[in-house]
């Protein structure tokens, strides 16, 4: 299996991934029963960078950080404010006299413009709280994310954030394909960091945070770095979710979400960027459509099934996800990788003679 | 006189809110004094607690509802810790706090399950909920009673862990997980114990703090079980004493903002929630210990 | 005459009210191996985190190839509870982080192993060579620093190869026997280019056979890399065979210093490690 032929399926792989979404939308109608694949599919794809960019964080550098829904909010939101077409500002801040940003910018611009924020947010609070250790630093990024929603919702920045009122009317995205292929192009920009000298460097921090700092890693400038980059990716992620919602409100970025995106890496394993991926999919399958008939009543002859009704859904998962977590620690991947090289070497019965150390370098 | 009493019932509100907070606090500080965990799923039992007493008070009079609620908290809180934290004893860290954060999901979607997502009314528990008037300001009793109770049961509880056998392994736990152990104190009891009495007071701080605010909804715990594990941070982590007196600064500063509030040209109302954990924030760059934590130092 | 490496000049370490170290001078020249004993607890491992920056000292200065690294002074509390010497002689405080400690040249091993265990060998190598990068951010994530990375990787590979660990490259640095994994440790200092190298207790857990590899590979680097060596060893058998100079430390106080065969027969090392039985 040599490096070209991997980067060729890979490529050929991917396309094959896009057309069959392609064809998915436009063969699934609005109103079938599959329309819900779709809505799983998109949001899918968005949790799956966010649960990335928290794996960079949690998985890769060990800093355990609860921020996750707070820099979403503040990608989702810029992108907001930022892109609503001048015309409909009047209607959107109709509290706030059509608010004090009176230009659009183009939607790549506004979805850099979101990461760009929530990493400048990340690092100004990364500057004193990234000294804190372990769960400190937990209940810390908490904090300033309770913090961020108060402010984002505080009817004196009005003008800006329309207060607790909705942010809405910004472009959404046509297609299916828009958040796969964002998603998956911050994917592997995180893949190419993680593998290259500055994650090995994470990963050393992780491992032992004594040892690298006594190998001449600096602490403080690595670790703002990954929490920089891990809040721009949120941002991102944040701005893609508000396109998805067509509209935001900072009271929906809360705690429990972070604890969502936290469920969705454990799940996928601490560690893995694949796992994340494939957990972020099936989490939102699960909790949005593969569990549905939990809801409903079902009747088996003139047995009703007991216990069936709106919420068992929610509490067979929940259990689901405490079973994983007490039994199954290790997640789907554990700390591996899902590589097209090694299933194909699976199925071809060769013998994998490359190294480790080499193989990972892309 | 219009001033006093105007502006009492905020300072009156803050002390009894602080009394509650410092309730749940004490759960928090004791784990996390013990197993170095943040029990996330503490502000979770609180809510259950109250969402108890929605349901058994329909059914049972009032003398009956109140002991079994504390009872049934108690062995909630006790049941958590058997099944969700003691097979992961040693496990990482973080796969304990991970199991904590999913003990408060499933908590939570159980009471979405049961309400169907409504607000229960909490019922009015006589004598507690009767409006009283204090200085001129119209309060209910639960206001004033609040901080004396929690003082009888915190004076109580240093009285416990100070002078019996089982507060005694409790301190020995604390300062060394390990070498407690290996002195022979049986530490699952006294992790057990700890979740106990950290299960009762959120009980009895639920039932206060429900008098006041009369609508239990599912993910009602998470503010005062954050808040209070602010309060167990800024006291200093492991220190009754100091989680108590978090709590009621916090409590008194966020009803000090609401106060505040009238006299301000802008609206600071949505900071009430933010402000503890700017306070949080603050303590942990100035003396990440709190106000009576002990130092540790990594040992290279 | 030959120039200071290290210098380390009236250094007092006083946790709360006791004192680890106790005005510690110790002068360290170039090419030199030179150690450092003493009974457990005798403050040996202290001076080391001192040296490098894990701890900044109560009292005193670090000095590497004539330039102050660190010196401190007693403050806040310290000031009413300091009870070592030169108080007052020290005004300044600087106290660098460990990894700026390692750039200027200084690397160390641990007493107590820290590999980064989920990593390779190999790896555990190539991280250590991250602090002389040239990359930044950017051109490592987008692959433009390919030329870098390929030497990184070459250079990783001699170490392993003149360690003689190139065998166990691809292994999880944790799964390797306890002198291999000493072994590893020193490589992997080595691979941060320093000019003076601490080694902390490189022999210990080692049977007699890996402790003569070892201290005949420890004359090796030192003549082959042109190292300094600044060490802390029980082995007395390797520390007398290997060492040009010698220090003793006991209670934090350094009670001898010269060759090895003045500490062999100082009356005063030998009590200190037979407990006063030197008259009997």
């Amino acid at each position: 299996m040599n490096k070209k032929k991997e980067v060729l399926i890979s490529v050929i792989l991917i396309a094959a991934l896009l057309g069959i979404l392609r064809i998915l939308e436009l063969n699934i109608k609005p109103t079938s029963q599959w329309a819900m694949l779709l809505t799983v599919l998109k949001k899918g794809s968005i949790y799956a960078l966010v649960a990335v960019s928290m794996n960079l964080l949690n998985g890769f550098t060990g800093l355990f950080s609860l921020g996750q829904a707070g820099f979403m909010m503040i990608g989702a939101y810029t992108f907001g404010v930022l892109t609503i077409p001048p015309a409909d500002r009047e209607m959107v801040y109709m509290y706030y006299d059509g608010g004090i940003i009176k230009f659009a910018v183009p939607v790549v611009v506004g979805l850099l413009a979101a990461g760009a924020m929530a990493a400048l947010f990340a690092f100004l609070i990364g500057l004193p709280v990234l000294r804190l250790k372990s769960d400190y630093l937990a209940i810390a990024t908490l904090g300033f994310a309770e913090i961020m929603r108060a402010l984002f919702q505080w009817d004196t920045l009005g003008p800006l954030t329309n207060g607790s009122n909705m942010i809405r009317n910004y472009p959404t995205f046509k297609t299916i394909l828009f958040p796969f292929i964002v998603s998956g192009v911050c994917i592997a920009v995180i893949v190419l960091l993680i593998n290259s000298t500055y994650g090995r460097a994470f990963k050393a921090i992780r491992d032992d945070e004594i040892a690298a700092e006594a190998m001449g890693i600096n602490l403080a400038h690595h670790k703002r770095i990954a929490f920089t980059v891990s809040s721009f990716f949120a941002g991102v992620s944040g701005a893609l979710l508000a396109m998805f919602q067509t509209n935001v409100q900072a009271k929906s970025f809360n705690s429990a979400m972070t604890y969502e995106i936290l469920l969705i890496v454990v799940i996928g394993g601490i560690g893995s960027v694949t796992g994340s991926v494939i957990s972020s999919f099936l989490f939102i399958a699960s909790s949005e459509w593969l569990l549905r008939f939990l809801d409903e009543q079902h009747k088996i002859g003139d047995f009703t099934v007991p216990l069936l009704r709106s919420g068992f859904r929610k509490v067979v998962f929940a259990v689901i996800i405490m079973v994983i977590v007490l039994f199954f620690r290790q997640g789907i991947m554990g700390t591996r990788e899902f590589s097209i090289g090694r299933l194909l070497e699976r199925f071809g019965g060769k013998k994998k003679n490359g190294t480790e150390g080499g193989g990972k370098l892309q | 006189m219009d001033m006093l009493s105007k502006n009492l019932p905020y300072l009156l509100a803050g002390i009894s809110v602080g009394g509650q907070y410092a309730l749940i606090a004490i759960g928090y500080t004791m784990v996390y004094g013990i197993l170095r965990l943040i029990n996330f799923a503490h502000g979770d039992i609180f809510m259950v607690a109250g969402l108890m007493m929605v349901y058994l008070s329909a059914s049972l009079p009032m003398y009956l509802s109140i002991p079994l609620v504390i009872l049934l908290t108690v062995l909630i809180g006790f049941l958590v810790e058997r099944v969700a934290y003691k097979p992961l004893r040693q496990a990482p860290r973080m796969s304990v706090m991970i199991s904590a954060i999913g003990v408060s999901y499933l908590l939570q979607n159980l009471a979405l399950y049961i309400t169907g997502g409504l607000a229960q009314q909490y019922p009015t528990i006589p004598w507690i909920s009767d409006q009283i008037t204090v200085f001129g300001a119209s309060t209910k009793r639960v206001t004033v009673i609040t901080p004396f109770l929690t003082i009888i049961l915190v004076v109580l509880l240093v009285t416990l862990i100070k002078k019996t056998k089982i507060g005694m392994a409790m301190r020995a736990a604390s300062k060394d997980f390990e070498t407690s152990q290996l002195m022979g104190i049986k530490i699952n009891n006294v992790i057990s114990t700890t979740f106990i009495i950290g299960s009762f007071l959120a009980a009895v701080g639920s039932l206060l703090f429900f008098s006041n605010y009369t609508g239990v909804t599912p993910t009602i715990g998470t503010m005062p079980g954050l808040k209070a594990f602010v309060a167990a941070v800024f006291g200093g982590i492991g220190s009754i004493p100091g989680a108590v007196i978090g709590a009621f600064i916090i409590g008194i500063c966020e009803n000090l903002i609401m106060m505040l509030n009238q006299f301000v040209k802008v609206d600071i109302s949505n900071f009430k929630d933010a402000f503890a954990f700017l306070l949080l924030i603050i303590i942990l760059l100035f003396k990440p210990t709190g106000l009576f934590g002990e130092k540790q130092t990594d040992k290279v | 005459m030959k120039e200071n490496v290290l210098k380390v000049e009236n250094v007092t370490m006083q946790f709360g009210g006791v004192i680890a170290v106790d005005n510690m001078n110790i002068v360290v020249n170039e090419k030199e191996i030179v150690s450092l004993i003493g009974p457990n607890g005798a403050g040996k491992t202290t001076a080391f985190n001192v040296i490098t920056g894990v701890y900044a000292p109560t009292n005193g200065a670090v000095y590497f190839r004539g330039e102050k690294i660190v010196e401190n002074y007693p403050q806040g509390k310290m000031k009413k509870l300091y009870k070592g010497e030169n108080n007052g002689k020290y005004t300044h405080s600087i106290a660098p982080t460990p990894d700026k400690i390692t750039k200027l040249g200084i690397a160390r091993t641990f007493q107590n192993i820290r590999l980064w265990k989920s990593q390779t060998v190999f790896e555990n190598i190539l991280i250590a060579e991250h602090l002389r990068r040239t990359s930044n951010l950017f051109t490592a994530t987008f692959r433009l620093n390919m030329e870098e990375e390929r030497n990184m990787r070459e250079e990783a590979d001699r170490l392993l190869e003149i360690l003689e660990l190139s065998d166990v490259r691809d292994e999880l640095a944790t799964s390797l026997p306890y002198g291999k994994q000493r072994r590893l440790e020193i490589a992997r200092a080595m691979a941060t280019k320093p000019s003076l190298l601490l080694l902390d207790e490189p022999a210990a857990g080692m049977n007699p056979q890996e402790t003569d590899e070892l201290t005949a590979f420890i004359g090796r680097i030192r003549d082959d890399f042109g190292l300094t060596i600044f060490m802390i060893e029980h082995h007395m058998d390797l520390v007398m065979e290997i060492s040009d100079r010698i220090y003793v430390l006991d209670f934090g106080k350094p009670i001898a210093e010269g060759i090895p065969e003045e500490i062999q027969n100082n009356p005063r090392v030998i009590e200190a490690y037979l407990g006063g039985a030197v008259d009997e």
